[in-house]
């Protein structure tokens, strides 16, 4: 892994002098170039985590370090240069009065002459595959475009690091899956760190990497498939483990034994044809 | 459902109007409407008539419809006719309707001031029929420019408006599934007294005015991640260019109002 982007330090958070810690002495890092889901259930402080990575929010103890400077009040406007943000409702997000406004805002309020914001505005719409939309005003684009348009807006800026902050929960399932696409995409484009918050688990094969968190704390740190394997557990603390490992489990319970654990449909009917065939 | 949300009466169209800068336009509405009142002869007043018709014949747009769209002030017009047919006596009696004279002075006021009042509101709406609102926010903003100087917050201005047109239609959609919500509940929109009626909007208000806070908070958030940090060192992605034809425009209508103080009398 490259030089990490991203650290927190000991990090503790409340929302008022007499509420309980949202967050209770949190620490990870994130490297350059990696995809980390933080996942969690309602009320986990997964939230929280993402706005005080781009300092909407400040912690009451311990530091943040965006590529090695701390997050206060000073540095707000540096680091939001370099952390982007996408969040979950697509309309309350947007605000241009069409397309290409949106995903210039993030650039005029950078001061980027007009010239160099149609190039970017051109390059990013085509990443997010809207490049014939630039003209269409929001209401007529659907939740998943709206997001596409958010994450153009984001790319638009170029930062390191991209926060997508529950950005596919009020899509329909074929939204989740164009965003998540796009995402990818994107990440291989660009080469940005990518941190997804969600409490889909469905979400989290795609990362290299998972934070699961719960009541405050980091529950559990691991790839994907090290995370899927504690079923059990993840159930207890309100997560359900997807479709396609939980079939493989069932699989397994009843000595069908797969070679590799699978974390997609494909893999799965990979593994599925693959023990039809050794049989 | 989508093209019943056409914000203001905005014709999209190609013409000579429609490609004029905003600003343009809102000078040469803003000087016809003083120039108007400068106007106190056949010749003047026929000089006025034949710019307007000249304008309107010039965006392509069907003049039944630019007359459509002054639907509400017909009323007006018609009423200040007749105010002054019976009002005004100068002139020589013309004729008697029912033994009650009416003027020959009285006509030519209230013929004036009708047909005043009629290129206004026609001139005027050539704005809205020809320009976008976005368009016209843009001009408002690059027009209020120099009031910066006496601290008046013109970009704020402008900002607050466009983001209200951004969010109209999205308001809209919304009042439709909330009315639907609690129609589904028994809400009764349609029948019963007035009071009744105004009562019935209550639920229909309050949820709208709690979803819109919601939206303003988050849409506030959104714009400071995005950097947003007020109007100072912001760049603009839509620029406002007054060229050749914006120029000529200008001097065509120099020459129409020079022309009209030498036909006054």
């Amino acid at each position: 892994m490259g030089k990490n982007v991203m650290k927190f330090q000991n990090v503790w958070f409340r929302y008022g002098e007499d509420l309980p810690w949202v967050l209770q002495d949190v620490s990870f890092e994130i490297s350059a170039s990696e995809w980390v889901a933080v996942i969690g259930h309602n009320g986990s402080g997964k939230s929280t985590i993402a706005k005080l990575m781009n300092g909407l929010l400040f912690p009451q103890k311990g530091n943040i370090l965006i590529n090695g400077l701390e997050v206060n009040e000073e540095t707000i406007w540096d680091v939001r240069k370099q952390v982007g943000m996408v969040f979950q409702n697509p309309d309350n997000q947007f605000v241009g009065t069409t397309v290409r406004d949106d995903v210039a805002f993030g650039l005029e309020n950078r001061g980027i002459p007009r010239e160099e914001m149609i190039r970017r505005l051109k390059s990013s719409l085509a990443a997010v595959r809207m490049e014939d939309y630039e003209l269409q005003e929001p209401h007529r684009l659907s939740g998943g475009q709206k997001q596409r348009v958010a994450i153009a807006g984001v790319l638009a800026v170029s930062p390191q690091i991209i926060i997508l902050d529950e950005a596919t929960a009020m899509l329909d399932p074929n939204g989740r899956k164009e965003i998540m696409q796009t995402v990818k995409t994107v990440k291989e484009r660009d080469d940005v760190s990518l941190v997804t918050i969600t409490h889909d688990l469905n979400e989290v094969t795609l990362a290299d990497r998972v934070l699961v968190m719960n009541e405050g704390k980091v529950w559990m740190e691991a790839p994907p498939k090290n995370v899927f394997a504690k079923r059990d557990e993840l159930k207890e603390i309100g997560l359900d483990i997807p479709f396609v490992t939980k079939l493989a489990a069932e699989l397994t319970d009843r000595n069908i034994f797969l070679k590799t654990e699978p974390l997609n449909h494909d893999e799965l009917l990979e593994e599925l044809w693959r023990f039809h065939l050794n049989r | 459902m989508n093209n019943a949300f056409i914000i203001g009466q905005y014709v999209p169209g190609e013409s000579i109007v429609h490609r004029l800068d905003p600003r343009t336009k809102m000078i040469i509405i803003f000087m016809f409407v003083i120039v108007v009142f400068f106007a106190n002869s056949i010749w003047s007043y026929g000089l006025l008539t034949v710019f307007s018709l000249l304008c309107a014949l010039t965006t392509r747009i069907h003049f039944s419809y630019i007359l459509k769209g002054l639907t509400p002030v017909w009323f007006l017009i018609v009423f200040t006719l007749l105010l002054h047919l019976i009002v005004t006596k100068e002139g020589e009696v013309l004729f008697r309707i029912f033994s009650y004279p009416i003027y020959s002075g009285a006509v030519a006021q209230g013929a004036a001031i009708s047909l005043r009042f009629f290129l206004l509101i026609m001139v005027t709406s050539l704005l809205t029929l020809t320009t976008t609102p976005i368009e016209i926010t843009d001009a408002i903003e690059s027009l209020l420019q120099p009031l910066k100087k006496i601290r008046f917050p013109v970009h704020e201005l402008a900002l607050m408006m466009s983001i209200s047109l951004r969010f109209i239609p999205t308001l809209m959609q919304e009042t439709e599934k909330i009315s639907k919500a609690q129609a589904s509940r028994g809400v009764d929109f349609r029948t019963g007294t007035a009071k009744e009626r105004i009562q019935a909007v209550v639920p229909l208000l309050v949820p709208l005015f709690i979803s819109a806070f919601k939206r303003a908070e988050e849409l506030a958030m959104a714009m400071e991640a995005r950097g947003y940090q007020g109007g100072e060192g912001r760049t603009k992605l839509r620029e406002l260019k007054t060229d050749r034809l914006d120029i000529i425009v200008y001097a065509l209508f120099a020459f129409v109002v020079i022309l009209l103080f030498v036909i006054r009398d």
